[in-house]
């Protein structure tokens, strides 16, 4: 499996002994250990690209600190960069200012986006803001099925028209049932579909248009590759998010599709899903992403003690 | 747009008419790695193509053909080995398809597809619907029942344990001389060891209860899928006794690279691929077309 890339470096750094700068020679190594582990896991090759070039940039000249090892020290200004890259702090879920706040959920076939629209209900629930959610898939099977049997699970109600409707009618008629009802967050779940499909794609924007969200999410599944990329910008470029939510974290995949999603979006992850239960929700933290990705966790507590 | 000029134009516009040098074959990588084919593999069929550059002089057209044939030679590498070519139920017999995979995957989808197929080609068909986990499982693998006319054997009760559905459908399918019974069952992560022990369970009842039963066990694959592909058809293998591979979601601009590593690694064919939502959006597959989609970038 993957080697961690703390045990690669070293070997990279071994050159590096009795020297007291990082500079743009004696780095060339360690930053393609560090391109071969981020590629490993997932990152896009471009965001990869992008990312080394910075981290080359922080790098040159730091002064190699007393009683760390230059490799650990390498790490930790690769680890910071990825944290900053991913946004440092969490960000937490819109709010508007008139209820009730719209949130609308987007993504490719079979990511997670009518599990994650029940885990949102639950978890705004538990902060006392009441939700509806909106059935608008007519196109897989028992997609609405779905739906209604997770808000029944929470407790939580859910609007929808059956299959023959138009999606764009229904998520109009969900937020005015919402707003009629005086509900706090209404949460629209639509169908999988491909960024390159223009008809679905369509459909997306008119449904974005009609309801004016106050929150886009793009459901991200967390093992996806090189794609994430490419998916990430279409669905920004033609829809607009606001925002994402990484699924499927609970697997054993490294996550470096949360990299490609904010670099290229520049939009926040706002959750991450660890579980098929609706009850697994939880905020996103970049740092922990950081390790994740890098494969790696006690090198930075070193370099801190230090 | 680079990506969409093809290999062959990107390697003529670097090198002209003349040999392949370091800046093709770093094009050539690069592809690779961006069609998820993986660092390891990358290197695999990069050291392959620089051997070979290194005895010969080679243009373009020469090493792009020269790639294809290391690629091909990949994917159909199983297929020479002990896994039969034609991939068929075999008549008047009766035959269990396993469907296994993470979530989300498209397995019920598959299984949608693959019963239309059988039932069209003149096969006695029944589903299994061993999922019964996810909301709304049954129903959905009931409404593909429906469009393929092919019965479903479901367990209504919530909850139900998933091995007495398939103890059930197996009994279903004796009883009335099924030719091919398709055992949907529930997404699952290949790190989560309950979940692996029930499906190791669900292929034990399989093989007890249907010694001469002829099995494929299969692992659905989205293309979508980075590096974690290997790792769960790693794990599967050992839990499920895959015996192929059906890889969804070809319909997109995913390329689904890591079937080659899963391919070389695991030593699994590839059987299907799927291109789509509909009931036809299913393909044999094809060496030849996956690798031309691969590289047209
Ligand atoms: N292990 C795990 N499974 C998840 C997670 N989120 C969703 N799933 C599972 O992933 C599969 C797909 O989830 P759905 O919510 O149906 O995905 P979707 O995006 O609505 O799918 P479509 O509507 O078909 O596009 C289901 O089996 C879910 O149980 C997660 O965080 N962890
Ligand atoms: N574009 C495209 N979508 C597909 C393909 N195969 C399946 N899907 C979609 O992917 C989503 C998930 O498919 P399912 O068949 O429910 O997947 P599954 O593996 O059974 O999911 P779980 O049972 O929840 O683990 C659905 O929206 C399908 O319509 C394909 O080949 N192409
Ligand atoms: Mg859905
Ligand atoms: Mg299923």
């Amino acid at each position: 499996m993957f080697e961690a890339l703390s045990d690669r470096l070293e070997t990279a750094w071994k050159k590096l002994r009795g020297q007291d700068k990082i500079s743009q020679s004696n780095i060339q190594d360690a930053l393609r250990e560090v391109r071969r582990a981020l590629l490993e896991a997932d990152v896009n090759l471009q965001v990869v690209k992008d990312f080394i070039s910075e981290v080359e940039a922080k790098a040159q000249g730091a002064e190699v600190i007393a009683g760390v090892r230059p490799d650990q020290q390498f790490i930790k200004i690769v680890h910071d960069e990825l944290v900053q890259v991913m946004g440092t702090e969490n960000v937490p879920l819109a709010e508007a200012q008139e209820q009730p706040t719209v949130v609308l959920m987007a993504g490719l076939q079979g990511t997670g986006k009518t599990t994650a629209t029940a885990k949102l209900a639950l978890h705004l629930r538990k902060l006392d803001r009441s939700c509806l959610l909106v059935a608008t898939d007519v196109y897989r099977p028992a997609a609405i099925d779905q739906l209604l049997t997770l808000g029944k699970q929470i407790d939580v109600p859910v609007f929808e028209l059956g299959s023959d409707a138009d999606p764009v009618e229904i998520a109009r008629q969900g937020v005015e049932r919402g707003k009629a009802e005086g509900v706090n967050t209404v949460i629209i779940d639509t169908a999988g579909r491909l960024q390159i499909d223009e008809d679905m794609m369509a459909e997306l924007a008119r449904i974005k248009q009609t309801v004016q969200p106050d929150e886009t999410l793009l459901v991200v599944d967390a093992m996806t590759g090189q794609e994430a990329a490419n998916l990430t910008r279409t669905f920004h470029e033609q829809i607009g998010i606001t925002g994402a939510i990484l699924t499927k974290l609970d697997g054993d995949s490294r996550g470096g599709a949360a990299l490609s999603v904010r670099q290229i979006s520049g939009a926040p992850i706002k959750f991450v899903g660890v579980g098929e239960k609706v009850e697994a929700l939880q905020p996103f933290y970049p740092d922990r992403m950081a390790s994740r990705i890098l494969g790696m966790g006690d090198v930075l507590t070193l370099v801190e003690k230090a | 747009d680079k990506t969409r000029r093809g290999i062959l134009n990107q390697l003529k516009a670097i090198v002209g008419q003349g040999p392949l040098n370091q800046a093709a074959v770093t094009e050539i990588e690069s592809l690779l790695l961006q069609a998820d084919v993986g660092v390891e593999a990358t290197d695999y069929i990069i050291s392959a193509l620089q051997k070979k550059l290194r005895e010969d002089v080679t243009p373009p057209e020469e090493a792009i053909a020269f790639l294809k044939e290391i690629l091909r030679h990949m994917l159909d590498e199983p297929l020479q080995k002990s896994h039969k070519p034609s991939f068929a139920p075999e008549k008047e017999t009766l035959n269990i398809w396993l469907i296994t995979g993470v979530n989300g995957a498209g397995k019920t989808t598959t299984i949608g597809k693959i019963s239309h197929l059988a039932k069209k080609s003149g096969y006695k068909c029944l589903i299994g619907a061993a999922d019964t986990f996810r909301a709304a499982a049954v129903e959905q693998v009931k409404v593909w029942g429906t469009r393929s006319g092919v019965e479903v054997i479901a367990n209504p009760g919530k909850n139900t344990d998933p091995a007495a559905v398939v103890f059930d459908a197996i009994a279903a399918a004796q009883s009335r001389e099924t030719e091919l019974l398709l055992v949907d069952t529930a997404g699952r992560l290949q790190n989560k060891k309950n979940l692996m022990d029930e499906l190791t369970k669900i292929r034990r009842i399989i093989d007890k209860k249907a010694p001469n039963a002829k099995i494929e066990s299969l692992l659905v694959l989205d293309a979508t899928l980075g590096q974690n592909g290997l790792r769960q058809a790693e794990v599967f293998s050992q839990a499920a006794q895959l015996s192929g591979v059906v890889l969804t979601k070809l319909d997109g601009t995913a390329k689904g690279g890591v079937a080659l590593a899963v391919v070389q690694q695991l030593g699994l064919p590839i059987r299907f691929i799927g291109a789509g939502e509909g009931i036809e959006d299913l393909r044999p597959f094809s060496s030849y077309e996956f690798v031309e989609a691969l590289l047209s970038g």
